[in-house]
């Protein structure tokens, strides 16, 4: 079967404007992201990684349109006209559709569950508000959905409230909350990253597991390239809004070719207190080379799927 | 995988309240100013109810003890004395002229119209009002013979249904403002905000005053207008700031992302979590509505038979709040009435703000 | 033991709380000597933070040490009053907190909330000298003079944190305690500010106490390490050793469930549930309810607890001194 892409995002651009002053008048623009454009495949994930203020929470909220985007497409595949299609071209109605697809599961597992609802009301939501099943129906969904994510037995935790779970309790209903609708696509904002270092793969596989098992595409957003390299498929580094490098998980790890990702790379401690890390100085002697080699793109192909940006950062990166 | 949740189901099968109900309580319980607080109103609340209790059960009949048209006359025998002139004092029975004439006597220029062969040394009977304290009268009468504990009484119901009624109406109104001020923002905001600071800014008193003096007010038309100048004044302001609290969390985000409708999130999720700060501020329109009333009344404005503020009036217009402590029970049942109740709903929200302000408690 | 800088020995502490008592901390003992940096790791709620907050008898209101000894060049400080703390704190002892960054007054500039400290310490020193202090102290860092006239809103994150390590760093202590240092700041300014700390433990001599729950910072940073779990050190000994040959099932967990950069990409492990409630006594192994191979005996509650020593320096608690 093709490799077709369940979503695609090109020249994505959002700014926002600080206004100050007596009147309000825009003092200055923000360039949250700035440009950007990947693709995600089907059942693949990308991880979307960078450090604090690069835009890719920014991002992620554009996708699920919690922020409106400045200009820019966003693509989805739509499961029912099986075809890809714009947000821009969407009417209000199919709106409503296109977000029983898309879902996203948050990085604070205190502050994403409603503190006065129930278990059963907050998996239920999605089913609640898109009409489906009769209420039979949706303890029944809620049931299985619960035992898939390892909360068993289920029928003990439908009356629970969140401040009675742990944390990764939670992040499992988060997760059972998102993939109840069966969706396409799940944004991951750090989920992992509140949670105990012990616990953490415990929730990634589960999340890997039911991305294998429902075909789920995921875009896994995280500071950390350790946990990057352990849930994705491909690696887009992030920097004040765009993105810098964008391939496949080892071929990043293995060779690097942006001084970014290089001093990222070497700047990660090892849990091997015999490993010596190479501390790496900032070098544009290569990458300026590329990018003199290039046609004015914004993102130039090294190696296969591998791709850098050609954009000058020697004087943003100290 | 050990279940975490065996210690709650304990706790949750001994009582019909919920577990968040029952661990507010403790926590509430760890304030001693919420427990005072809730006390008091305790005690008031059973005055309250109390009275109608009396009557119906006949331990009280209507004729002596009814606050407003009761009548109680005591029979007393004062004896009748010669006040000395102002210059004359002190003598050996007075020291200030105030002294005389004391307990239990009468001095003969008020008796002289009545019975103008009185001598000092003659008994004169005659009604006490006010009487003080006694077993018949736990407060004693005031100065139409009515039972001041049974006033009481009846002032504590008043206080309440108006502080109850004032404040649920004020707060109702500003959690709905506030919620759609936060939720919606842009031009219903910016319209909600500035209709709250002319409110804010407009003094509550003499509004009231004039008001009172243009229409007849009673207890109804006081706990309305309290109740809705208040809901469209500050309280607003407040509720928003919860509000916009509450909308930034995640779980908000997550219902927009599911697909919800905005009145559906702003009622299902916002409203639920701004409540309990809602009831916090109630708490505290209650004080503000009891306060109100007894200003009003003691300026004799309201169209009230019974109330707190009427009988400090009353105290005041017979000249009794000047007396001293000669006839204390007129004066200062009342007010201390008032003082408590006001005071017990503001330590009980000082005892919620330690049960919903989790920062503030002690570990 | 003369030449140990902190030496704990059997130290209990628990906190009263209004649900009860809550052991956190319950028989730790390690040292450190000159110019040694030591590492505790353990998650949240294992009782690192309350351990290095007992060390300078900072810990909440209601925490008490039961029983035990904290000795810090020589001197017990457990039974010491206040008065007596405050020449020992900060002189001989200094922590950089958790969060650290936050803990800047934000009108006062960031010179004269250091001097604040070198006056208390030192209130013979005049001006002058105060003033060339931390001046040294800031180039340690990596900061620049200019810096010492700003506000803490002015500085980044980690400008905030390293001049939170030249605070604790100026009352010239012999033993400073960075309890999670780096959390929160961006992966580049952590290697960074680790170095500094490694240069400036090695130029001064100083001993460190790294806490972490980041396994792979204790690796790189320490030359021992105690790993605790619910209250108390289930493991401890040199890092190389207990990274090479870890014996307890949480230390192995701990690594298994730790992805790196860096070579091979394995298969992880990792636990569900969560630690036990501090406030129920525990009987036997706290950990035996999630551990992966317990024993009979472990899961009796039989089993005898406490570290011996197996090879050179490498302890274990006797639980797991065979843990399959």
């Amino acid at each position: 079967m093709d490799k077709i892409n369940v979503v695609e995002v090109n020249n994505l651009v959002k700014h926002f404007d600080i206004k100050s002053g007596f009147f309000s008048s825009t003092t200055k623009v923000v360039k949250a992201v700035d440009n950007i454009s990947f693709h995600i495949g089907k059942g693949e994930s990308l991880g979307l990684v960078g450090q604090s203020g690069c835009g890719k929470t920014t991002t992620a909220r554009l996708m699920t349109l919690l922020e409106e985007k400045t200009s820019g497409d966003i693509t989805y595949y739509d499961k029912k006209t099986k075809v890809l299609t714009s947000l821009d071209a969407l009417e209000k109605e199919d709106i409503q559709n296109f977000r029983s697809q898309v879902q996203m599961i948050f990085q604070d597992p205190y502050e994403s569950l409603n503190p006065r609802w129930s278990i059963m009301s907050i998996i239920t939501e999605p089913l609640n508000i898109h009409n489906l099943g009769s209420a039979d129906d949706r303890i029944e969904a809620a049931i299985n959905i619960l035992t898939t994510v390892g909360l068993t037995p289920a029928n003990n935790y439908l009356d629970r409230f969140p401040h009675e779970l742990s944390g990764g309790q939670r992040q499992r209903v988060s997760i059972a909350r998102a993939l109840i609708m069966k969706p396409a696509f799940v944004i991951c904002d750090e989920p992992t990253s509140m949670l105990d270092v012990s616990i953490r793969i415990s929730i990634m596989d589960l999340m890997l597991d039911l991305g294998r098992d429902l075909g789920v595409s995921y875009l896994y957003i995280t500071h950390d390239l350790a946990v990057a390299r352990y849930m994705c498929d491909r690696i887009a580094v992030m920097f004040n809004g765009k993105i810098l490098e964008i391939s496949e998980t080892e071929e990043l790890l293995n060779n690097p070719i942006h001084p970014y990702t290089k001093r990222l790379l070497s700047s990660i401690p090892v849990p091997d207190p015999t490993y010596k890390r190479v501390k790496y100085h900032l070098d544009f002697k290569e990458i300026n080379e590329i990018i003199k080699s290039s046609e004015g793109t914004d993102m130039i192909e090294v190696n296969k799927g591998h791709f850098i940006s050609t954009k000058d950062f020697s004087n943003e990166l100290i | 995988m050990s279940d975490p949740l065996k210690i709650e189901d304990s706790k949750r099968k001994n009582s019909i309240f919920s577990p968040v109900v029952q661990k507010n309580w403790y926590l509430f319980r760890q304030s001693k100013m919420g427990l005072i607080g809730f006390f008091i109103i305790v005690f008031f609340a059973v005055l309250a109810i109390m009275q109608p209790l009396f009557f119906i059960s006949g331990y009280w009949s209507n004729n002596i003890y009814d606050p407003v048209v009761g009548y109680d006359s005591i029979e007393v025998e004062l004896v009748i004395v010669k006040c000395p002139r102002n210059s004359d004092f002190p003598t050996e029975k007075y020291d200030k002229p105030e002294d005389c004439p004391g307990d239990g006597e009468i001095s003969d220029r008020m008796v002289m119209p009545f019975a103008p062969n009185a001598k000092p040394g003659d008994y004169y009977e005659t009604f006490l009002q006010p009487a003080p304290p006694s077993i018949k009268h736990w407060l004693g009468t005031d100065s139409l013979g009515r039972d001041v504990f049974s006033q009481i009484m009846k002032g504590s119901q008043v206080a309440f249904m108006l502080g109850l009624l004032s404040a649920t109406l004020s707060v109702s109104i500003a959690t709905l403002l506030g919620t759609i001020a936060a939720f919606w923002g842009g031009r219903v905001d910016t319209y909600l905000m500035r209709q709250a600071d002319l409110i804010l800014m407009v003094p509550q008193l003499p509004l009231l005053l004039i008001m009172a003096a243009l229409y007849r007010f009673q207890v109804w038309h006081l706990a309305l207008v309290l109740g809705i100048l208040g809901g469209f004044g500050g309280l607003v302001i407040s509720v928003k700031s919860q509000a916009l609290q509450v909308k930034v969390k995640p779980f908000v985000d997550s219902a927009r992302v599911t697909g919800g409708t905005k009145f559906k999130i702003m009622t299902s999720h916002i409203l639920p979590n701004v409540a309990p700060i809602a009831l916090l501020y109630m708490v505290f329109a209650v004080t503000g509505a009891i306060f109100a009333e007894s200003t009003l009344s003691y300026l004799g404005l309201l169209n009230i038979d019974m109330s707190w503020g009427m009988m400090i009036h009353l105290a005041q217009t017979d000249g009794y709040i000047f007396s001293g402590l000669r006839y204390w029970w007129i004066v200062l049942p009342a007010g201390l009435s008032v003082t408590f109740l006001s005071g017990g709903f503001y330590l009980v929200g000082r005892g919620l703000d330690d049960v919903f302000n989790p920062r503030l408690r002690k570990r | 033991m003369s030449d140990n800088l902190l030496e704990v020995k059997n130290l209990y502490m628990n906190y009263e709380t209004l649900e009860g008592k809550v052991a956190a901390v319950q028989d730790v003992s390690f040292s450190i000597s000159k110019g040694q940096s030591f590492g505790l790791v353990g998650e949240s709620g294992c009782g690192k933070t309350s351990v290095a907050m007992s060390l300078l008898k900072l810990q909440a209101d209601n925490g008490f040490i039961d029983s035990g000894s904290i000795f810090i060049d020589g001197t017990d400080i457990v039974p010491l009053e206040e008065k007596e703390l405050r020449s020992i704190r900060w002189n001989k002892i200094s922590i950089v907190f958790q969060g650290a960054m936050n803990a800047w007054n934000p009108v006062i500039k960031v010179g004269e909330q250091i001097r604040e400290a070198l006056r208390e310490h030192y209130p013979e020193n005049t001006k002058h000298i105060n003033y060339n202090k931390m001046v040294s102290l800031f180039n340690m860092v990596g900061l620049d003079d200019s810096v010492l006239n700003r506000y803490p809103h002015e500085l980044s994150g980690g400008m905030k944190q390293r001049a939170i390590i030249a605070l604790a760093l100026s009352c010239d202590p012999k033993l400073i305690i960075a309890d999670e240092p780096t959390t929160a700041l961006d992966v580049v300014i952590q290697d960074q500010i680790l170095n500094e700390l490694k240069k400036i433990q090695e130029n001064l001599g100083l001993g460190v106490l790294y806490i972490s729950h980041d396994i792979s910072v204790i690796a790189e940073m320490t030359d021992n390490m105690a790993v605790m779990y619910a209250g108390r050190i289930i493991e401890k000994g040199p890092t190389k050793d207990l990274f090479a040959n870890p014996k307890h099932s949480y230390t192995k967990l701990l690594l298994e469930s730790t992805p790196s950069v860096v070579g091979e990409k394995k298969k992880l492990y990792s636990l569900d549930g969560k630690p036990p409630s501090l406030m129920d006594e525990i009987q036997g192994c706290s950990f035996s309810p999630r551990c992966p191979n317990p024993t009979n005996d472990c899961k009796n509650g039989l089993i005898e607890m406490g570290l011996i020593e197996t090879e050179n320096g490498h302890w274990v608690d006797k639980c797991c001194v065979n843990c399959g």
